[in-house]
């Protein structure tokens, strides 16, 4: 078994370094997520074009490969970063891609005689996104985006395969030291799943805080654990092209495929 | 910036060889996710509560752990109790297991989906449960279940390089080891575009499907 002083000085610095890894790419993604999102519904083609080009190359892109690309290849064409640098920018960009489809597709949604009204009321195109689209929308995406956060959280374990010393590089060194197997990787995995359950659950609250802000009720969910309503659905399903809507209903016709 | 084309000559043999392997774990993961889910799905919906709630517990547990930590319990702990296996066999075991708990959520949709009054209609002409499945719901469930697994399967290509890390010599793995011996980095970036050469088309073709199959 591990010794305390192992605990000490890796392991807990290392669910440290998972923490600050999967907040700092998901403010990464969060903010690509919007801005490909947005671009995406842009009024000039070539703005809708890069952003959609942006799209389908990094969700076709592998986060690991991606990740060893920034690594080892990246300083050679004169930009060195640091491994959790490398790290978190290619897990913000993979999963901010998958994000956009989810702004794009939760806007989308919003019902278009709420965006009449505006244009009715003289709004401008930022007054009306500020104003009308955005809050309406909000909540539509915290249910994907709670399935994401996940994915984002599962996708941290990749850095430590470039020596950013997270709780699974943790677990590896002390494979490494000792043999001894058994009990550190299920203690990984268990702290992954109580990491994802945390996630799970503050996500459901500020959902349910956003439906208020709308005046909406919070639909009720039964299950256990991080099922949040929909299909436990994986970023980039090419079927998720309709949007939030879709994926955050409780099963039926509509969440499989994603919809129409 | 200093780019080599001799280079990526040089890796071409290697790099078909890891497409193979790719490819490989790919196909078999699938099935193996295809089928393990079915069982889920089913077990799932069984009326016996000590048969739902260890599967409900189990895929919960495997949907939301990360995949590597998986691969890295199935290749280093579970030999201590159980068969050692080669890296190919434990990376396919793991790619199928991680995303047989996604494709049981595919199908539990996709015959929730089945509208209740074939379930009734099946009842009054007196099918028997077997028949029920086979000729009413399954039929139906398929075409709302196809186009969400071959997403499955296009996020599996996109997680099959984790297979690397424990040591089997796919994409990624052949890219890795003659960047090592020839310390260049041009093997990296021809991998990267393939995933990206590979996915693109796929996700076409699945968009194709789902227009065909979901109306």
């Amino acid at each position: 078994m591990m010794s305390s002083e192992f605990f000490t000085t890796w392991f807990l610095p290392g669910i440290w370094i998972t923490v600050q890894v999967t907040v700092c790419a998901a403010a990464l993604g969060a903010v690509i997520a919007f801005g490909t999102g947005l671009a995406r519904g842009s009024r000039l083609w070539i703005v809708r074009f890069v952003a959609g080009a942006y799209f389908e190359v990094f969700r076709g892109m592998s986060a690991l490969v991606l990740m060893f690309w920034m690594f080892f290849a990246l300083p050679l064409f004169g930009w060195q970063l640091e491994p959790l640098w490398a790290g978190v920018s290619a897990l913000g960009l993979t999963y901010g891609a998958y994000g956009s489809e989810i702004v794009r597709g939760s806007l989308a949604a919003v019902p278009a005689a709420q965006k009449e009204a505006g244009i009715a009321l003289d709004f401008t195109r930022w007054q009306r996104l500020r104003l009308i689209e955005l809050p309406q929308a909000w909540p539509e995406m915290m249910p994907p985006f709670n399935n994401l956060l996940i994915e984002l959280l599962k996708g941290t374990a990749l850095v430590s395969v470039i020596t950013v010393a997270d709780m699974t590089f943790a677990g590896n060194l002390l494979r490494l030291g000792t043999n001894e197997t058994t009990p550190v990787y299920t203690l990984l995995l268990v702290l992954y799943f109580v990491l994802a359950f945390v996630i799970t659950r503050g996500m459901r609250m500020l959902e349910r805080r956003a439906k208020a802000g709308i005046g909406e009720r919070p639909e009720k969910r039964g299950g256990v654990g991080t099922k949040s309503g929909g299909v436990g659905t994986k970023p980039g399903g090419v079927g998720a092209r309709s949007g939030a809507r879709g994926e955050s209903l409780p099963a039926g016709p509509r969440s499989v495929g994603g919809g129409r | 910036m200093n780019w080599d084309w001799n280079v990526v000559d040089d890796f071409m043999p290697r790099f078909w060889d890891g497409v193979l392997v790719t490819l490989q774990a790919l196909a078999v993961g699938s099935l193996i996710a295809f089928a393990l889910g079915l069982v889920w799905a089913l077990a799932q919906r069984s009326a016996r509560v000590w048969v739902r709630w260890p599967v409900v517990a189990v895929t919960e547990f495997i949907r939301n752990t990360p995949l590597l930590v998986q691969l890295f319990f199935l290749f280093y702990v579970v030999p201590n109790f159980g068969p050692s296996m080669s890296p190919l066999t434990t990376g396919i075991v793991g790619l199928g297991l991680h995303y047989s708990t996604y494709t049981a959520e595919v199908y539990r949709a996709g015959i929730d989906g089945v509208p209740a009054g074939q379930w009734e209609a099946a009842t009054a002409l007196s099918l028997s449960r077997g028949r029920t499945w086979r000729v009413v719901i399954l039929p139906q469930a398929v075409r709302r279940v196809v186009p969400p697994l071959g997403n499955y399967v296009i996020a599996m290509l996109k997680d099959s390089p984790m297979i690397a890390t424990i040591g089997a010599f796919d994409m990624l793995g052949e890219a890795q080891t003659f960047s090592n011996e020839t310390f260049t980095t041009e093997a990296l970036t021809v991998v990267g575009v393939a995933f990206i050469v590979i996915a693109y088309p796929a996700s076409l073709l699945i968009r194709a499907l789902e227009r065909r199959l979901v109306r």
